[in-house]
């Protein structure tokens, strides 16, 4: 069983074809490179996998069903979560009021009902032991590294039982530190069954971690094979149209 | 890269980690804020001003400085939830003025109907209609704002003057003075004194512990931060930016219609120029409280402690016998001197 396919996905804008006849397969705790430069349509196939826009054709399967998003929510809803280029954390509150921010845990007191704290920065600890990050539930976002922050978004989504991630550039800005911090983190979401979408620039980042690399160009997939079956010289290559396809 | 040390890895629960500091206790949380030291300054002018006037701490002075920073205290705690959302809500003052002259208004119009009959029915239904003037103005600005997506600025800028022309337009410009039957315990429980403390100070610290139990113990609270922390983020959570907004503004209005109705009873009668130019003096006091203009930073002890210091300052101008127009400059002097002191404090901490 498939965990997400994805058969003849088309996007027009007007006139503007920014996606024609998509056909993508990922398997559940798949670790799926998306590579192409700017403008090729990886960013439009994000966003129709995550709910921000409908396909203008085409069919989406999510474990074996058919489904429409027409928000991000009915997206989020069946287990796919995105973790934004800028993250989208609330840089003045604490880490666990980020992980569990919109779903807070909260006790009953007579007719009011307070947050529980307790039980909220105990399960962000956890969380963030099991991602083997040094995040500290309390400490304030605006205060951490780009890998902690990375931490932070990767642990709403664990909250949220994600079945697949889609992650938007998340070593664009970082250390190299912390790159290798987040790879971990993306090995981790693998090894506990969750598929990951990867769109990124960074060439070492999808050999290390990726199982399998599609590479897009002018709305168009090109290439779809398994890391160890190519090369970043082939992918660039791809990419640049230098190779016309794969 | 990930090696815990295995000290580090048994104080995991408490998020202990032996290569991350941690800072000391006095430069974070409430220690390190804008608020602790604007109370230290607050302390220390006290401290002088009490050596300087002998009449600075006698009760009438001290009762009067209470009585006098609790109305602005009040609009303060509704004021700072509009900014921490990264609001502004100018309308205050005027709506102080429309709320009050309401109240006043429908109290001499129920006196002397059937209402009479019933104790205490014709001041509910006056201190109802007040407030819910109040609240009416507040939905039309959050509506405004969250719904439509109007400048926050422009839209209560614009409400500041509608509210008070109307104020002028409804009294003609003449003061109404509340009467009827229940007059007695309307002065009683707006300008009444318990143990010897004026209502409003009491009205005041029980709306400001009720505020913080919201601001950090609700999921509300939580979602009024991240909105002004970051309110793209807050939106992608699920979280009803709207609601949010709409009630915010609803609160601050609400604060600022029940300072309103309280000022009448300290000065038995509803003017129609009650509470101009409130607005600066409440958004000067939550801004040198520690709420931060550009949102997300805020809380009600700011609040508090900001309209304290601007009334003591200027009560220590008037024991001082200095010209009243020179208070005006030095409210604004202390502001920017506020912001100051906070930025150069955080250039300081982060190099």
């Amino acid at each position: 069983m498939s965990l997400l396919v994805l058969e003849d996905i088309g996007k027009e804008f007007g006139a503007i074809r920014a996606l024609s006849n998509v056909n993508l397969r990922i398997e559940p705790g798949e670790v799926v490179g998306l590579m192409g430069d700017n403008g090729a349509g990886k960013s439009t196939l994000v966003k129709i996998i995550a709910g921000n826009f409908r396909p203008s054709h085409g069919r989406m399967l999510f474990q074996d069903r058919e489904v429409h998003f027409s928000r991000p929510v009915d997206a989020r809803q069946v287990g796919i979560e995105v973790v934004y280029q800028d993250l989208a954390l609330a840089d003045n509150l604490t880490a666990s009021a980020n992980v569990f921010l919109g779903r807070e845990l909260k006790r009953k007191v007579g007719p009011f009902s307070f947050l529980d704290h307790a039980a909220m920065n105990q399960r962000t600890a956890a969380l963030f032991q099991e991602l083997k990050s040094e995040t500290r539930p309390d400490d304030v976002v605006r205060a951490m590294s780009g890998g902690q922050r990375q931490a932070v978004a990767i642990a709403r989504t664990r909250l949220a039982q994600a079945k697949l991630i889609l992650m938007d550039e998340p070593t664009a800005a970082i250390s190299v530190r912390q790159v290798a911090e987040v790879l971990d983190l993306i090995r981790r979401l693998r090894d506990a069954g969750i598929a990951v979408i990867l769109i990124s620039h960074r060439m070492p980042d999808v050999f290390s971690v990726c199982e399998r690399v599609v590479v897009m160009r002018r709305g168009s997939k090109v290439a779809d094979k398994p890391v160890s079956q190519s090369s970043p010289e082939e992918v660039t290559a791809l990419i640049t149209g230098a190779k016309e396809a794969a | 890269m990930n090696d815990v040390s295995p000290a580090a890895r048994s104080t995991a629960e408490t998020g202990d980690f032996a290569n991350v500091g941690r800072t000391e206790w006095w430069r974070r949380g409430f220690f390190a804020s804008q608020t602790a030291y604007v109370a230290v300054a607050l302390i220390a002018i006290m401290v002088v001003m009490s050596f300087l006037s002998p009449a600075f701490l006698s009760s009438g002075n001290l009762a009067n400085v209470a009585k006098n920073f609790s109305f602005v205290g009040i609009v303060t705690l509704g004021v700072t939830l509009v900014i921490i959302t990264g609001g502004i809500d100018l309308s205050v003052g005027s709506t102080m003025a429309l709320a009050a002259i309401t109240c006043a208004i429908v109290m001499q119009k129920v006196s002397g109907t059937g209402l009479d009959a019933i104790p205490l029915a014709g001041m509910i239904v006056s201190l109802a209609a007040g407030l819910g003037a109040a609240v009416l103005i507040g939905l039309a600005n959050g509506l405004l704002i969250a719904r439509v997506g109007l400048s926050p600025f422009v839209t209560t800028l614009g409400m500041l003057s509608i509210v008070r022309g109307l104020a002028y337009a409804v009294t003609e410009g003449r003061g109404q003075a509340p009467t009827g039957p229940d007059v007695n315990t309307f002065y009683e429980i707006t300008d009444g004194n318990i143990a010897g403390v004026p209502v409003a100070v009491i009205y005041l610290l029980v709306l400001a512990g009720i505020l913080s139990l919201v601001l950090h113990h609700t999921a509300f609270g939580r979602h009024v931060f991240a909105l002004g922390g970051n309110e793209k983020a807050a939106a992608l959570t699920g979280i009803s930016v709207e609601r949010v907004k709409v009630g915010v503004y609803v609160l601050s209005s609400l604060s600022a219609g029940f300072a309103g109705i309280l000022m009448v009873g300290w000065l038995g009668s509803a003017p129609a120029n009650l509470a101009t130019g409130y607005e600066l003096t409440i958004i000067a006091a939550a801004v040198i409280g520690g709420a931060n203009l550009t949102g997300g930073m805020g809380g009600p002890a700011g609040a508090v402690i900001g309209a304290l210091l601007i009334e003591v300052i200027r009560n220590g101008l008037v024991l001082a016998g200095i010209n009243a127009y020179w208070q005006i400059v030095l409210v604004g002097a202390i502001i920017i001197l506020a912001v100051l002191v906070d930025r150069l404090r955080t250039m300081r901490m982060t190099p």
